[in-house]
Parts: structure tokens; sequence; C-alpha cells
């Protein structure tokens, strides 16, 4: 295999940087020791991370998101399970069209879905509550928790299953001691994967939240609407600093490469 | 046991049938309703909306904009990630896997995060990518990025890159690199193998990144509300305005249905071609 010569590692570096920028810029204004945006060089300060504590909608729309990321993804998961062994393991009229349907959020914009759920939510009486919240996000990471247990469905082994029947075990003692600690890993990083897509909806958020049922990135977005000052940075700044620690422990955990591409791109 | 898969994916085709076909349906429907400023939502069968938004001039103008903007992010994408994506795919092991993590990793970072970082960097002509651009010759004066298309391209492209980058990633792993060696025995020169041998195979990968970037750019919401501000209006952005601001939800939805109905149609279609083309190379 060749080698990269200067000219491609030039342009490899050029790309880094562009990838990086914004990211890295967000960090460092929010260390601005000013009352405005500013990019500090000698002189830093953690008055803008201290100043969050001081702005308890932001608080209160963090722990909002937390609890629904991970509830919303714990019932997508749950759902997922049992459609993914159906898919993996049975030929029936309707299996492409229904595993069309359950990956069909990650092809309808956002922006649809949020204005089908607003519409939706609103004639049945739970419009801009959290219940209306958990809803919609199962439904947008479903694909997500969905793509990496039918991953893990489709790579179990039978032969371990059979000879668990083989040894006396009842349908409910294999699916307890031998499938669900099989397919284990692969669910925790589907709800991994879920979680974070959870965490970071704004599109169709925005439509369904109300004052009071305000996710983190919707409070962000309203806020930068109106005005773009270095609280909302340090608040970025501590958003971007979480994901990268989920990240990187996804990455070692799973790694990055299959978690986005889902079942190894050429069947590995 | 021929019920069981269906047993099986019940909670699930329960969930969809309930949270996602009927939404859909009545948002559909919505479209055809009627509005006025004092009476609200009436629940008519008109053909109002569509007229308007198929028709006047204010939303063709929209609609134009929303996809020359998808157009120019798809070109950017396709023009600086595919060339990434293979000189990452080049790269010996930890270095591999580090920059992988680099420019695939933005994915999962807030797109309102990466938004404001580009709103920081362009902000107004004092913004540090002007400065950059004019310290490096590049250009004379300033140049407007915030509430331009321009900025929104520029932000986008970076939002959706690691798309591109992940598609052509994936294409190039089919690829054998025997072919290449075969081709450099045979004489070929570096440019001749990456033109004649390796873009031929990582062509489908393109495409299918193309494809995903568009109608992720034409949809897009955040970005372009955050860099277009209150003004320059694109569909998604325009669509938020009807429901959360003007509250004529029938045109909101007149306008949502439409972006859909053109991606389907646009995407559909691009995967048709894409797939007819490349049979016939690999079937």
């Amino acid at each position: 295999m060749s080698r990269n010569g200067p000219l491609a590692l030039a342009y490899h570096t050029l790309f880094v940087a562009f990838m990086l920028a914004p990211i890295l810029v967000v960090c460092w204004v929010a260390f601005t020791p000013e009352g405005f945006l500013s990019f500090p060089t000698d002189n830093w300060s953690l008055r803008w991370f201290y100043a969050i504590a001081r702005y308890p909608e932001f608080i209160s729309a963090f722990w909002r998101s937390l609890w629904l990321g991970a509830l919303s993804s714990a019932i997508a998961v749950g759902v997922s399970v049992p459609a993914a062994l159906a898919i993996a393991r049975y030929r029936f009229p309707g299996r492409e069209a229904m595993t069309a349907l359950f990956m069909s959020p990650l092809m309808i914009p956002h922006i649809v879905l949020g204005i089908a759920f607003l519409r939706f939510f609103t004639q049945i009486g739970i419009g801009g509550t959290f219940v209306g919240l958990v809803l919609a996000h199962i439904v947008i990471v479903l694909p997500f928790a969905l793509r990496l247990t039918l991953a893990s469905a489709i790579g179990l082994d039978r032969a371990v299953e059979h000879a668990a029947v083989s040894l006396g075990a009842s349908e409910w003692v294999v699916l307890r001691r031998i499938t669900l600690p099989l397919v284990l890993p692969g669910l925790a990083s589907g709800w991994a994967l879920a979680f974070i897509n959870s965490f970071d909806e704004v599109t169709m958020t925005v439509f369904i939240a109300a004052p009071g049922t305000e996710t983190l990135p919707v409070r962000m977005f309203l806020y930068i609407q109106d005005n773009i000052d270095p609280l909302v940075t340090s608040v970025s700044a501590c958003v971007i600093a979480i994901t990268v620690a989920a990240l990187v422990v996804m990455d070692r955990a799973y790694g990055l490469e299959k978690l986005l591409v889902g079942r190894g791109v050429d069947g590995r | 046991m021929r019920a069981a898969p269906y047993l099986l994916s019940l909670p699930a085709l329960l969930l969809f049938a309930g949270v996602v076909v009927v939404p859909l349906a009545m948002t559909v429907l919505l479209s055809f309703h009627d509005w006025g400023q004092y009476k609200g939502i009436e629940p008519v069968f008109i053909l109002k909306n569509w007229h308007e938004v198929l028709t006047d001039s204010y939303f063709l103008e929209m609609f134009g904009r929303t996809f020359r903007i998808a157009f120019f992010v798809t070109l950017l994408a396709a023009l600086f990630g595919a060339p990434e994506a293979y000189i990452l795919n080049r790269m010996k092991s930890p270095w591999r896997g580090l920059f992988l993590l680099v420019i695939l990793g933005p994915l999962l970072i807030s797109v309102v995060a990466r938004t404001l970082g580009w709103a920081l960097l362009f902000g107004g002509n004092s913004g540090l990518v002007n400065k950059a651009l004019i310290s490096a010759g590049l250009i004379s004066a300033p140049l407007p990025f915030m509430f331009t298309e321009t900025g929104m391209v520029v932000a986008l492209a970076h939002v959706l890159m690691p798309y591109m980058v992940l598609a052509v990633w994936a294409a190039l792993q089919r690829l054998d690199p025997q072919i290449e060696n075969a081709a450099v025995a045979l004489g070929a020169g570096p440019f001749t193998v990456l033109r004649r041998i390796v873009l031929p195979q990582v062509m489908p990968g393109i495409l299918s990144g193309a494809i995903i970037v568009f109608a992720l750019a034409a949809s897009a919401f955040a970005t372009p509300a955050i860099i277009g501000g209150r003004r320059l209006k694109v569909a998604s952005t325009l669509a938020y305005d009807e429901f959360l601001n003007t509250l004529n939800w029938p045109l909101g939805a007149a306008v949502a249905v439409l972006l859909l109905i053109a991606l389907v149609v646009i995407v559909v279609g691009a995967s048709r071609l894409v797939e007819r083309r490349y049979a016939q190379v690999f079937g």
C-alpha cells in the first residue's frame, strides 16, 4: 500500500483544522474574562462557567435532556429487541416493509416529524408535555437502536441456543441465560447511540417543547436566536466536553466506525 | 408459529402506527385546511395553501434557495470529503483510528454548538475567517458570511461533511488493493491509478454520500436558522415561522409536506439512477 505524499498530508491538516475550528473556537471564547464575546489571549477566566449556575433554565433543561435521552433510548431498545429478533430470524410477508417503516425516521426530515408531532400531540391533548417528548424521541432514536440490536441478533450463533435447548433448557431460560447476554453489548451500544441522538436533537424537539419542557439544545437554540453572548458559549463548551467524553468511551468500548457505519460495511 | 414475527414486532408496529403514520397523515390533511387570522384553523378541504405554495413567487424563491444551498453543500462535501476519505484510508494504524474519530466525532456533537462556532468564526466584518482569508492574501475586503447563503453553505458543509467521509470511507473498504497494485505493475502513474482505478470504484460511495448530504442539507433547520437570521428563509425555517410565529398551521404544513415530497422524489430518483448505473458495472 502506498503512503500519503506531503501534499496529501498538507491537505489532511487543513481538513482537520476545518473540522475542528468551530468546535475549538466555542471552547476558546467560553474562557473569556470579558462581559462580551472575545478571544482571550493572556487572560483566561471561568466566570462564564460559574454564570451557568445562575441560569436555572439551562440547568433544568440539562437534567430534562438527560432523563429524556435515558428513558426514550431505554424504551426504544426494549421495543427494538423483539422486532430485531423477528427481522433477523423469520422470513415473513411484509418483513422488508416493516424494516423500512422502522428506519423511516432517518429518511423523513425532522422538521416534518416535528410538525406532525406538534399537530398530533395538540390534538390528543399532550402538547408540550414530557410524555409527548418521550414518545417523539422513542420514534426518532429507534432506527439507531434497531440497527445495532439487529446487527447483534444477526451475528448471534444459533448453535449455542440449540445446544441449550438440547440440554433441556426451556424457551424462557434460553432467552434469559443465552440470547440476552449474547446480544447485550449490541443493546448497550444501541442505547448509547440512541441516547446521544436524543440528547442532541433540536429540529424536531423545538416544535413540541413548551416553556417548562425545553430540552438543553432547544434552550440553547432559542437563546442564540435572541442574542449570542459568552454564557451560551460556556454552556456549549460543557455540552461539547460531555459528548467528547462519551465519544471516547464508546470508541474504546465498541469502535466508533462500527457504531456509525452500523453492521460492518463489508460484512465484517 | 406463523404469527411469531408479527407478535414480536407488535410493540414497535403499534408505536409507529400511532405516533408516525397517524401524525403524518394528519399533517397532510392539515395542509388542505383553511386558516384565518381570527377564525383559526377550519377543518375544510380546500386547495388554497397548495395553490399559494406552488404559485406565489415568494415560496418559489424560498424553495429555490433551499435546493440551491443543498446543491452547493453537496458539491463542497463531495469535492473535499472524498479526497480526505482516500487519504484517511491510506494512513497507518494509530493515526487512522484517531483521525477517523476526529472527523466523524463532530457528527455526534450538538449541531447548535457547531453552528454557534461558525457564528463566532464569521462574526461580522472582524470575524476570524475574514482575518485569516485576508492575511492569506485570498481576499482584500471582508466577505459577508453571517445572514448570507455563503455562510449557510459553509456551515452546513461542515455539519454534514462527516456523512460524506463516512460513505466514501465505506466504499473504500470494499476496494481490493491488488487492483491498484496491478495497475502500478502495468505501468500506470499515481494519477492514472486514481482516475481510472480508484475513482470509478468509489463513485457509488460518493453518490450515496451525496444523496444523504443533499437530503439533510435541504431539510436542515438549526444551522440555517442561526446563520441565516430572521430574514434569509429556507423551507424548514419558513415552516417553523408559520407554525410558531404566524400560527398559520395549514400553510406551514403545506410547505413541510411539499419539502417532504420533493425530497422523496429526488432521493428515490437519484438512488434508482445510481443503482441502475452501477448494477451494470458490478452486477
